[in-house]
């Protein structure tokens, strides 16, 4: 089977005074991460959704798909973990309980990128049965400069060499599997990221094609930016609420 | 849901932008187009040759009204995922006297309704045909323009007389092709000459029973009727050599759009009591005979194929900016295979 995972862990804290984690911000008339569980509910190849989510917003995230997607039946809603590889790990569980294939792929991707298109997820799906895993990229329109203390710069990569990391992020289930138990304590503390885990044990992580347009919904302006494509009325609009 | 369409803001200059869709609207199933097929009219607007007041009414406007696609969700349940389907652009108006394509309140795609440029699209029942011939999707993806000749040659059937020994059909683009192509297909032991000026273009029609360069001939004999699928600025000067060559009481079908008004010789209309038809757009019923016609009919179906001069694989606004740049210059359909 093919899953796919929403990612929601996250708090917002960078979000400015806003109280609630930015996936549940309304935008276009909903809330930001309806249109991603959306996106991802009618793809024709994606069998089943899961919506990994921090613990404590759990209920409010059942409330919403009882809301919006009263009619959703191929879809779960699961508590995350500490950190975006546990959670992760949390949908793998869960995965294992409804399919358990052998051959059952995952894509994930973040509750706070609603412009994903269904050419990204089915490219991810591709590429993630040919090669095992694959990360959603693109090119670095801006120059990347590397500092490794934070004061200079270290190193200027060749910009014709380098992109910028988006998700979906896709991989075999078996294979993720085997990666994260191989991961030490110390490693999973510094790597947030599940493609990372996959360079770190010698697998090669394949490039998706993306968009400037699936931003992650990070700051304000961000935030804005989304209203703005959506025709809202930038802001928290009341009519959303 | 957020959907993409791929907008026409002004003349030459397509932008994504976003529009939200809902999933569970009754009686309606989300559609992802497949392959996009560009026709005239989509190029009128695209290259800014529609007259400046219509381009400001209508941009920004998604293009392109001749679509198949898949049913990728339906919350009713009553339509597999991955049924094919093409898609009807016309949205009837209210006054069920006339028929869908003509009331005065109907609505056409890419013409004063977003087309189907879009990742995907919420369509109702009435407005899909399903269809099942595997390995043709591309030739599925101009059925509307099919499905006009089929609503020409039928109101044509309807009202000219029976004496049908001879038609001409003038013009030698793609409609004087799916033209010249149901006549033969319907009107068996009927001669179908076609009349053209492009020795290229008329190479194609090789199915019919006379092929004739206009421009080299002088002479013509009398035909029973005629279609006229030529349109632009050559509108008049064909409809006025049909008037001059068909018989007594024959019936011509105008189907060419012409963006200018066409001086007739009425005097000659009047004299042989002609009747002028004019047929520009059809409905469901139409549409679900032109499937039906390449469903079983292999020749036709095959006939269809001759008409793709080129397919664009379409991931990007870049792609869609060369399809239209290669509809220019093509004899008959580009195909945009819609891979966005």
């Amino acid at each position: 089977m093919v899953f796919g995972a929403v990612l929601a862990g996250g708090k917002g804290s960078r979000m400015g005074n806003y109280t609630v984690p930015k996936q549940f911000l309304p935008a276009g008339g909903k809330p930001i991460i309806v249109h991603v569980v959306e996106k991802f509910l009618v793809h024709p190849e994606i069998d089943y959704v899961i919506v990994g989510v921090n613990p404590e917003w759990l209920q409010h995230m059942t409330d919403i798909v009882e809301k919006y997607l009263p009619d959703a039946d191929r879809l779960t809603v699961i508590a995350g973990g500490a950190d975006r590889n546990s959670t992760i790990a949390n949908v793998i569980e869960e995965i294992n309980r409804i399919s358990g294939n052998d051959d059952d792929i995952v894509v994930t991707h973040d509750a706070v990128r609603p412009f994903v298109t269904l050419k990204m997820i089915s490219d991810n799906i591709r590429i993630a049965s040919e090669h095992g895993v694959c990360d959603t990229v693109v090119p670095a329109t801006d120059t990347i400069v590397y500092s490794d203390n934070h004061e200079f710069i270290t190193d200027v990569p060749l910009r014709s060499n380098t992109y910028q990391g988006q998700t979906p992020q896709s991989f075999k289930v078996r294979l993720f599997e085997k990666v994260y138990s191989e991961m030490t304590e110390a490693e999973l503390k510094i790597v947030t990221d599940a493609c990372k885990m996959f360079m770190m044990k010698g697998y090669p992580v394949y490039l998706a094609e993306g968009h400037v347009s699936n931003f992650k919904i990070t700051y304000p302006e961000d935030y804005k930016m989304a209203q703005i494509f959506l025709g809202d009325n930038v802001g928290v609009n009341e009519n959303d609420q | 849901m957020i959907n993409n369409q791929y907008k026409l803001t002004s003349p030459l200059l397509i932008e994504r932008q976003c529009e939200n869709i809902d999933l569970n609207k009754k009686g309606h199933v989300i559609v992802k187009p497949t392959y996009l097929s560009i026709c005239k009219a989509d190029m009128r607007y695209y290259f800014g040759q529609r007259n400046a007041e219509v381009l400001k009414q209508r941009l920004p406007m998604v293009l392109i009204h001749e679509a198949c696609g898949e049913v990728i969700f339906d919350p009713e349940n009553k339509l597999p995922k991955h049924t094919k389907v093409v898609l009807l652009p016309n949205i009837g108006g209210k006054d069920t006297f006339y028929l869908e394509n003509y009331r005065l309140d109907s609505v056409f795609r890419s013409s004063k309704a977003d087309g189907f440029m879009q990742e995907m699209i919420s369509m109702d029942y009435e407005h899909i045909v399903p269809y099942s011939k595997p390995g043709s999707d591309s030739v599925f993806s101009f059925t509307e323009f099919i499905s006009v000749g089929v609503h020409a040659v039928n109101s044509f059937l309807a009202s000219s007389h029976s004496r049908r020994d001879n038609i001409c059909v003038f013009g030698d683009g793609a409609l004087a092709y799916v033209v010249c192509s149901i006549l033969k297909n319907k009107l068996k032991g009927c001669k179908v000459t076609v009349m053209g000026i492009n020795p290229v273009k008329l190479q194609y029609f090789n199915f019919v029973d006379e092929v004739i360069n206009i421009s080299r001939r002088r002479n013509f004999k009398t035909y029973d009727h005629a279609f006229e699928c030529v349109g632009g600025s050559a509108s008049g000067t064909a409809v006025n050599q049909i008037i001059d060559i068909i018989a007594p009481q024959g019936t011509v079908m105008l189907l060419g759009v012409s963006e200018e008004n066409v001086a007739l010789n009425t005097r000659m209309i009047l004299e042989k009591g002609l009747t002028l038809m004019g047929r520009s757009r059809s409905g469901r019923e139409d549409f679900v005979e032109a499937v039906s016609l390449m469903e079983k009919n292999k020749a036709f179906a095959s006939r269809m194929k001759q008409l793709i001069s080129a397919q664009v694989e379409v991931n990007s606004v870049n792609d869609i900016v060369r399809g239209f740049d290669l509809a220019k210059t093509s004899d008959f359909k580009v195909v945009l295979h819609w891979c966005v």
